[in-house]
């Protein structure tokens, strides 16, 4: 079994979020920029682990990006994937995106597509059920967890108040969150290893795009906080009570 | 043409959530000249369909299959797409729960219309159709344009008020060839006698802060008494004190309720990434330079095991608990 991990470039967690051109694009200079957390944390490293239990023979990744993204890949190779696969495009659609990720899945016969639970940055949390639709696959969201039998995969994922167990057979596009598995951090010979493995660009394939950003705003500044002595904290209840209302 | 509004059932119930996401849909079918039509999946009595006219709906349309009892996104997806065609939809609005981020994205890539998750307002239809989203976990906005004929979107829980009227919806029973499930689910796990997390208007929140799992009744006991669900940050879970469930912030669940009650929490940017969109949040924190103070709305420096129980006694008082 061949797995597909969908690994997307987002700026680090700390980041300043700013924007430039007019509120028109985020605001790239001195940011930082990481493999999405949800992809590395948890999509790859989960991959892995089935890797390395022998329920996987190759753990393939793909990013849809420009060459900017290529050290945010050579990151998730130095983590532990086989090869990758850059398709060379900074079209932000996420129907575009998808139907660049479906392509590679059907060309390379992957029988597994693991996408993270949502970017960090655009929070579409839509990647993986475009995906699986375009692919005529099942799709289990925000799963917990994730084990593979033979031609069946059984994953936890998560409901309204609690979680259930779902049994499907492959091939299957799974969105990964908490609780999949563990961070993981590269070692000096993974880092190494890194830039001598595969990572073929391919240009698009032609789709529409569907949406477009127009614009951003950052929300309005909070109007600053109300401090309560900590000799009255029965104060704060009337507070919340009488003017905030929330109970 | 019209709006078609999914509303999601559990055991013939339908959620909260979909209520917001009806009186949304029929918002935008006011603007834009069109009815407000829903379309529910699975068993439920007529008199839960005919109530959401209240929320705006003209109509139900209604489809009974033993294949919807049990959420399979592909089965919901087809059939939808089915009632979109039937009823000429221009768009499609769902709540952006677990079951709109599996169904509306598939939906979207079936039908090649456009959709934009984690919507907070209404659309801006003066110069095509942008829709305001969610993005950078709450950070920021984006401004997203839907350049197709049919548009979805999936409203983020609590950003739209819920109206009612006294309207009455007509039911339309339609039918649908409804496939098989291709996804079996084995079982089902709820956490009882807790609010969740996801749907909750009031949370209550600990940190490190709070030393230790023993001293938890500070959370606990607070959250009770208002009917509150209890949160925790990252570390409080990766460490066991609670369970991973609660844990929220950019890596766990996000939660935007009325009211988030943090104690003891530092507020790092990572943690603020789950919680910046409640609406009111109160600090408890025993340093006046914890970040969390600075997205807070009310709160207290000083020390959570001498503040906390006052504050639940005053809560005691006001609710008449003896
Ligand atoms: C990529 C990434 C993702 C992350 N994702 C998340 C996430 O999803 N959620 C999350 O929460 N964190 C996340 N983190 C971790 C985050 O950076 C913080 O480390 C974490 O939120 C801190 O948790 P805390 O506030 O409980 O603990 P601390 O930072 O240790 O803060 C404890 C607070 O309690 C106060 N305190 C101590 N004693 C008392 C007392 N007696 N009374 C009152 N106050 C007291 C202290 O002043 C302090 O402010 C992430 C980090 C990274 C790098
Ligand atoms: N440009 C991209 N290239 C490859 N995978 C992506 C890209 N964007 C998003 N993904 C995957 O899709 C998931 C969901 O993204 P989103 O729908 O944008 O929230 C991410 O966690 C990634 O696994």
């Amino acid at each position: 079994m061949k797995i597909l991990v969908c690994i997307s470039k987002t700026p680090d967690t700390t980041a300043k979020i700013a924007f430039t051109d007019n509120n028109s694009k985020f605001a790239e200079a001195g940011v930082q920029f990481i493999v999405n957390p949800y992809d590395e944390w948890y999509a790859l490293v989960r991959a892995l682990e089935l890797k390395e239990a022998g329920l996987a023979t190759t753990v393939s990744l793909v990013t849809v990006g420009l060459p900017d993204a290529d050290p945010i890949i050579r990151k998730a190779l130095a983590i532990g994937g086989d090869d990758a696969i850059r398709i060379n495009s900074d079209n932000d659609d996420s129907f575009y995106i998808a139907s660049q990720i479906a392509a590679v899945a059907k060309d390379g016969g992957y029988e597994l597509v693991l996408t993270g639970k949502e970017t960090i940055d655009y929070n579409g949390s839509s990647i993986g059920g475009m995906v699986a639709e375009l692919i005529d696959a099942p799709y289990i969201s925000l799963a917990i967890k994730l084990d593979i039998t033979g031609t069946t995969a059984t994953a936890v994922r998560e409901i309204e108040g609690g979680e259930e167990t779902n049994e499907i057979t492959l091939p299957v596009v799974i969105s990964c969150q908490k609780g999949m598995a563990e961070q993981r951090i590269p070692n000096m010979k993974g880092i190494m290893g890194a830039r001598t493995k595969p990572l073929v660009v391919k240009e698009p394939v032609a789709v529409e795009s569907l949406t477009s950003i127009v614009s951003f705003d950052l929300p309005p500044a909070k109007a600053g906080v109300k401090l309560v002595s900590p000799e009255h904290p029965e104060e704060l209840v009337r507070l919340l009570h009488e003017e905030a209302k929330v109970f | 043409m019209s709006v078609l509004i999914f509303a999601d059932q559990t055991d013939g119930q339908i959620k909260k959530a979909s209520f917001e996401a009806i009186c949304y849909g029929t918002a935008i079918a006011t603007q834009l000249g069109m009815d407000a039509e829903a379309v529910v999946l699975g068993t439920i009595s007529k008199e839960e369909l005919v109530a959401l006219g209240k929320y705006g709906a003209k109509k139900v349309h209604h489809i009974t299959d033993s294949n919807l009892d049990h959420f399979d996104a592909q089965a919901y997806t087809k059939v939808i797409a089915g009632i979109v065609t039937a009823t000429g939809s221009k768009v499609i609005v769902f709540s952006n729960g677990l079951t709109g981020k599996a169904v509306a994205p598939r939906l979207s890539a079936r039908l090649k219309a456009g959709l934009v998750t984690g919507a907070i307002a209404l659309p801006d239809t003066s110069n095509g159709f942008v829709v305001k989203k969610s993005v950078f976990s709450g950070k920021a906005f984006a401004n997203v344009s839907i350049n197709t004929d049919v548009k979805i979107i999936s409203l983020n829980q609590n950003s739209f008020p819920v109206a009612t009227t006294d309207g009455a919806a007509e039911v339309i029973d339609a039918t649908a060839n409804v496939d098989g499930p291709k996804v079996k689910i084995t079982a089902t796990n709820k956490i009882t006698g807790e609010v969740p997390l996801s749907e909750a208007e009031l949370v209550v929140s600990g940190g490190r802060g709070l030393k230790g799992p023993e001293n938890w009744a500070l959370v606990t006991e607070l959250a009770k008494l208002l009917g509150a669900a209890t949160a925790c940050s990252r570390p409080v879970a990766d460490a066991h004190w609670r369970p991973h469930h609660e844990h929220v912030g950019q890596t766990g669940g996000a939660v935007a309720p009325n009211l988030y009650f943090a104690i003891g929490i530092s507020g790092a940017i990572q943690h603020l990434a789950g919680v910046n969109r409640s609406k009111v949040i109160v600090v408890i924190n025993k340093d006046p330079e914890a970040p969390f103070f600075k997205a807070a709305d009310y709160g207290i420096v000083g020390d959570a095991f001498e503040v906390m129980p006052k504050i639940i006694e005053a809560v005691k008082k006001l609710k008449g608990v003896a």
